[in-house]
């Protein structure tokens, strides 16, 4: 059985990551991880007549730049899994459009690269593909324009809100064996403490992250101390300290080794408020520093937990609290 | 509204304890000179049209009207959010403001047509405000209208 304890998956022939790219926006890329980016856009608007437009753009991008890091030509990646938080996943599927390749799509808002990343092993360890890409994106604009205000409504944010990443992360995943690899998944629950502010999302997908750590550790008998780096996906500095905080009180102490995407791509002066978020945000910092990093031999261990606020506008205006969600993928260097 | 467990409780009150507060303080101080700032142009421009001749009363539309065309102007050229950042409540509630509330998602949803775009998505901020704002006027010139009857 691949199967171990009640939601993680070890794989048997663990999937490579062979090649990735990351594509940003310009506030990322005076961000923390400048230097491992693939592209650095001069403008959010990326030469498109629509902010939508620019975001299937760069997704498009990212996942042909990380096919071509792989050395693999396009003829082989038999899937396309992908999402991005737009009504419809529209990003992906427009990207799928220009790609041609056959295309899965997924939500798991700013959990989706690992989403991905676990339906992707599982189909190439399952024996149905050799070689396949997962990506996602995400944009500043078009975000805001769904879920929040008008870019030019000069209103206060708050400071537990989060900054939307404007950015695409794609990661090619084959059967082909080479560092760095996944080896393991965990699956995680769905899970609502009853938070129910869109402006703090942190606060609400910190308990989502903390069960599936929780639960990862567990199912597969590892500890904290089996990893370099464990990293969750957009926590956020209120969100993180909240987790780190739960997971002392369960008997877990990870902070010499913690951290979150969501607190490490911009700089503090760079007045995020709380950190970033989106499904860029996990994805350019695996897809990129962590990725990099591993190939140099930096890290040889990592869990990204990456989280995700199940929410729409519709359900927030409708008094509902936020259902969250977090899964985990173990990247190691075999 | 969904009904919250005791778990949901004892998280929410410990969130709480983690949250930083917003810098009241700050933000109030920085309303109070932006929004006065705001006014005080308001006042020369009022000024103005009274000196050439026009009564106080008669002054206020006009007044209006310029205040209007600055928030809208910032608003295009990409300024007055950056004000409403540090100001707050100080660049919201003036009529400059509305102006921005109404100049900005015209803006933003251009890209969706001029009927199901600008259109229709231009009071999605101030569309409250005229609402509520209308009705509440109406229902308390009733009142009066009423109470002066008696």
């Amino acid at each position: 059985m691949k199967k171990l304890g009640s939601q993680t998956v070890k794989f048997e022939n663990p999937p490579s990551i062979i090649g990735t790219a990351t594509i940003v926006g310009p506030k990322e890329g005076q961000g923390r991880f400048k230097d491992y980016y693939d592209l650095i856009l001069k403008d959010s608007i990326y030469q498109e007549k629509s902010w939508e437009k620019a975001e299937t753009k760069i997704l498009k991008e990212a996942v042909e730049m990380a096919i071509k890091n792989s050395k693999i030509p396009t003829s082989k990646v038999e899937y396309f899994i992908a999402g991005d938080l737009l009504n419809q996943i529209i990003s992906a599927g427009f990207a799928a459009r220009e790609l041609g390749l056959p295309f899965l799509g997924i939500y798991g808002a700013c959990s989706t690269i690992a989403q991905g990343a676990i339906l992707g092993s599982m189909i190439i360890d399952g024996g149905f593909a050799e070689n396949l890409v997962a990506a996602v994106s995400s944009h500043f604009c078009t975000a805001e324009r769904q879920f929040r205000f008008p870019l030019e409504l000069g209103n206060q944010r708050k400071p537990t809100s989060q900054w939307t990443v404007t950015g695409a992360g794609a990661m090619v995943l084959s059967s082909n064996i080479q560092n760095p690899r996944i080896t393991h998944a965990t699956v995680g629950k769905v899970i609502d403490m009853g938070e129910a502010d869109p402006n703090d999302m942190g606060t609400a997908m910190a308990p989502a992250a903390v069960d599936t750590i929780i639960r990862h550790f567990q199912d597969t008998g590892k500890t904290p101390d089996d990893y370099d780096l464990i990293l969750t996906g957009d926590l956020g500095s209120i969100g993180k300290d909240i987790a780190e905080d739960l997971l002392k009180q369960k008997g877990y102490d990870i902070s010499s080794k913690y951290s979150d995407c969501g607190v490490l791509i911009f700089y503090p002066e760079q007045d995020v408020h709380a950190g970033a978020s989106g499904c860029a945000c996990a994805a350019v910092v695996t897809c990129g520093y962590v990725y990099k990093e591993m190939l140099k031999g930096k890290y040889n261990k990592v869990l990204l937990v990456a989280t995700g606020a199940l929410l729409s506008t519709t359900s927030s205006q409708q008094g509902e609290t936020i259902p969250c969600i977090a899964h985990a993928i173990s990247i190691e260097n075999l | 509204m969904p009904i919250i467990t005791k778990e949901q409780q004892e998280y929410k009150n410990f969130a709480k304890s983690k949250r930083p507060k917003p810098p009241l303080l700050k933000n109030m101080i920085m309303a109070f000179i932006v929004g006065g700032i705001i006014c005080t142009i308001g006042q020369f421009v009022l000024s103005f049209f009274i000196s050439r001749g026009l009564t106080p009363g008669q002054a206020g539309g006009p007044t209006s009207i310029v205040m209007i065309f600055i928030g809208a102007f910032l608003t295009g050229i990409g300024v007055y959010d950056k004000i409403g950042k540090y100001a707050g409540a100080g660049s919201v509630v003036p009529i400059t403001g509305f102006a921005n509330s109404i100049v900005s998602p015209a803006m933003e949803f251009k890209r969706e047509g001029f009927v199901f775009g600008v259109a229709s998505k231009m009071f999605i901020v101030a569309g409250p405000v005229l609402v509520y704002g209308i009705t509440s006027a109406t229902l308390i010139g009733l009142i009066y209208y009423l109470l002066k009857l008696l």
